[in-house]
């Protein structure tokens, strides 16, 4: 159902590749299994009140409990609607948190490094010519004024030659 | 409770500003000295893994814990208060070199009058220009003061730049000590651009070297190599100058200096009106008392003047009456999503440094006219080449594209990632009698301490200067060949949400004269002799800029205080 999703946000199409090719529901699985999907981070002190939107996210719900919220608002069939009935339904819940966070997190499963699950085979950074972690860029920083500089996109683990522990790993 | 042995003197805070004083201190004067900083140790060599945009820029792993201690925002004082859960509007920093670990390194001074705000602008426009509700007022220094220790600063981090291009700059002793940074495309179009419309464009100072530099403590730092992981990361090559890699070699070689980290300061003790020492929690929980003689707050703005409210130290400001102080002229920045240009060739934005750019001071401060204006003051504006990445960067489309998602949206998004790039407008924020700190009713933190309140809203002098700063710049884009140009207003009301900057100042602000400030122009608490307070907290209101290295100015100028005056005759100084 995330996958499905997430495949209309960032659909595979004429332009390129999108989010089942990039891996943004493992990507997804894994944030909503680490620290981050239970809220580790957040302050959760309560009472919970409404607030007004400048105030930011007030909910309770931690990121896997808006996700368990949100694919009830996507109903059971969604998997099986046309990708136009998908639109259609997501159209409707446009503007919940839950579909902001999904929206949010496909891109990030688009574009992390691969090391959290995402931006499979560095596709995410191929399409738009990002070349991920380098050290420098001092011979040409100055240079190619106005045309396309672009190197052969590499993760941080190939960039610093070992493993790197993605932070949801790392606690 | 535990009491350690007591140190000459308590620092509260292990960023830019506490450990400045420690280094200062340590090399100067004999005294014991104790840094208490509440994050854990780092070094440059921890950075090498850390450029990985999730878990950094977007995850914050270097900020403050939200789920520990947070604030709460409110809008006026008739509104009720909410914690605000995850940081993003602005990010405290943690850990030893605090926010001075993952800045970007910008650098100006302050315009010369910035400090006399009140004064000059009642003489070239009359107090009826004054905004409603305004509680603007001099600093109790001036330019000229600061001049000696902007100038000391600078080389102690070996601030690129060139002097003598902008016409408005105040007077500078000395030439930067490295030359501007190097030059990417976009900057270099404004820069163009800025000049044919008859602005001033300089290199943006910057703290990340354009050289090798051997500072006057003898720390060696490399050229920086524009990777472009400056903001939110630090820096793997020490080439940015963080308090890591510029203070700490130093003090680790002073005997008299130990920086404790863990150590989460809760209260300033004080007895007959001197302050004795300070309570902390260690990193096992242990609540220890560490006595003093000398307390020294460098805890950050909203953390500094937390402190003192909740060691009930000096009177809180009141907002139905005026009266009080601690907790007054809470300011953050007048930033909008700045004036963004869609243009038809690539910028190859994913090069470059922090402070790698090009700024404007012509709509800065007063110099233009506002007499014909319906506001006062302005905005620090720039071109930066940050170094862009790719999920705080990507899904920004041309006005004319209206879906947020889906294949229009997507194929928009990836036509416009390398092409567009933003001018931004970091605007002086002017003090208000109704934006102020103060300790909130219900809200905690994780030791049972109340959390700080922000109390905050735009004015209409901020949502006037934005509207008028982003059409000039809107026609500086178009110059620039801008295809498209998209301008945001400042947003109806304050917000937590979108990133302005991490430059929230105010609560514990300096001035002339006890009668309208808490600190004296030494930064020394003018009811508690032996308390001093530092950085950005002391500022009256927000002067544009970014506003480190007078923090840093400011604290070279106290420790000179400090050691050729407070320590042979401890007492008010004057």
């Amino acid at each position: 159902m995330v996958s499905a999703a997430a495949a209309r946000i960032f659909p595979s199409d004429a332009t390129g590749p999108g989010a089942p090719e990039g891996g943004v529901v493992i990507y997804i699985d894994r944030q909503l299994a680490s620290p981050y999907g239970r809220d580790r981070y957040r302050y959760t002190h309560p009472p919970f009140e409404d607030g007004v939107p400048e105030q930011g996210y007030q909910g309770k719900a931690t990121p896997q409990e808006v996700y368990r919220e949100g694919l009830v608002l996507l109903g059971k069939n969604f998997d099986r609607l046309t990708p136009a009935e998908q639109d259609v339904r997501l159209r409707e819940i446009e503007t919940t948190y839950f579909f902001q966070l999904l929206r949010q997190h496909t891109i990030e499963g688009m574009f992390c490094d691969p090391m959290h699950g995402g931006n499979a085979d560095l596709i995410g950074w191929q399409i738009v010519g990002y070349p991920g972690p380098y050290m420098s860029w001092s011979y040409d920083i100055d240079q190619h004024y106005g045309k396309a500089f672009r190197a052969k996109p590499r993760s941080l683990s190939e960039a610093v030659g070992r493993q790197v522990t993605p932070w949801e790993e790392a606690e | 409770m535990k009491t350690l042995a007591r140190a000459d003197v308590a620092i509260v805070g292990g960023g830019w500003a506490g450990l400045l004083m420690a280094k200062e201190l340590g090399a100067r004067t004999g005294l014991s000295v104790v840094v208490l900083e509440r994050g854990g140790p780092r070094k440059t060599a921890d950075y090498i893994v850390g450029m990985d945009e999730l878990d950094y820029a977007i995850r914050l792993r270097m900020m403050q814990d939200a789920s520990q201690e947070t604030v709460t925002l409110r809008h006026t004082s008739k509104d009720r208060a909410l914690p605000i859960r995850q940081f993003a509007g602005f990010l405290p920093g943690t850990g030893v070199g605090g926010a001075g670990e993952h800045w970007n390194g910008v650098t100006p001074r302050f315009l010369p009058d910035c400090f006399e705000i009140h004064t000059s602008t009642v003489e070239r426009y009359g107090a009826r220009r004054l905004p409603v509700n305004h509680s603007i007022q001099d600093w109790g220094i001036t330019y000229t003061e600061l001049e000696p220790f902007y100038t000391r600063a600078e080389r102690l981090l070996g601030i690129s730049g060139k002097t003598g291009l902008d016409p408005f700059e105040g007077p500078h002793s000395e030439e930067y000590p490295t030359p501007p940074q190097k030059m990417a495309y976009f900057p270099s179009l404004f820069s163009d651009a800025a000049r044919s419309l008859g602005y001033h464009p300089s290199p943006t100072p910057s703290a990340n070297l354009s050289t090798v530099y051997r500072n006057p403590d003898g720390i060696v730092r490399p050229p920086c190599q524009y990777c472009g992981f400056c903001e939110r990361f630090g820096c793997m090559l020490g080439a940015k100058a963080q308090p890591t890699n510029t203070l700490m070699p130093v003090i680790a070689q002073q005997k008299g200096v130990t920086v404790v980290t863990g150590a989460n300061v809760r209260r300033v003790l004080h007895k007959s009106g001197k302050s004795i020492g300070v309570s902390y929690v260690d990193a096992n929980g242990e609540e220890l008392i560490q006595p003093a003689d000398l307390v020294v707050l460098a805890s950050w703005t909203l953390n500094n003047t937390r402190l003192l409210l909740l060691s009930k130290i000096g009177e809180a400001y009141d907002a139905a009456s005026g009266k009080g102080h601690v907790g007054r002229n809470f300011t953050h920045q007048t930033a909008s999503r700045g004036v963004v240009l869609f243009f038809d060739r690539p910028l190859n934005r994913f090069m470059g440094s922090g402070a790698s750019g090009v700024v404007i001071r012509d709509l800065d401060g007063d110099c233009f006219d506002h007499g014909p204006l319906d506001f006062i003051r302005g905005a620090y504006i720039s071109a930066s080449a940050y170094g862009y990445r790719p999920i705080g960067s990507f899904a920004l489309v041309p006005p004319s594209v209206k879906s947020t998602w889906g294949s229009e949206w997507k194929k928009a998004a990836i036509d416009a990632f390398d092409c567009t790039a933003n001018l931004s407008i970091s605007g002086e924020h002017l003090a208000y009698r109704t934006n102020y700190l103060d300790l909130d009713p219900t809200y905690r933190d994780s030791h049972g301490d109340p959390l700080l309140r922000l109390t905050m809203d735009w004015n209409d002098n901020e949502h006037k200067m934005v509207g008028f700063l982003s059409e000039k710049l809107a026609r500086v884009g178009r110059e620039m060949g801008a295809r498209e140009v998209m301008v945001s207003p400042l947003p109806r009301h304050y917000d937590v949400n979108v990133y302005k900057s991490t430059h929230l100042q105010g609560g514990t602000i300096m001035g002339a004269h006890p009668g309208n400030s808490v600190l004296n122009p030494w930064l020394q608490h003018w009811q508690m002799s032996n308390l001093f307070v530092l950085g950005a907290s002391t500022f009256p209101q927000n002067p544009s800029g970014n506003p480190t290295l007078t923090i840093l100015a400011q604290t070279l100028r106290t420790a000179d205080a400090i050691v050729d005056r407070y320590v042979k005759r401890p007492g008010l100084l004057t």
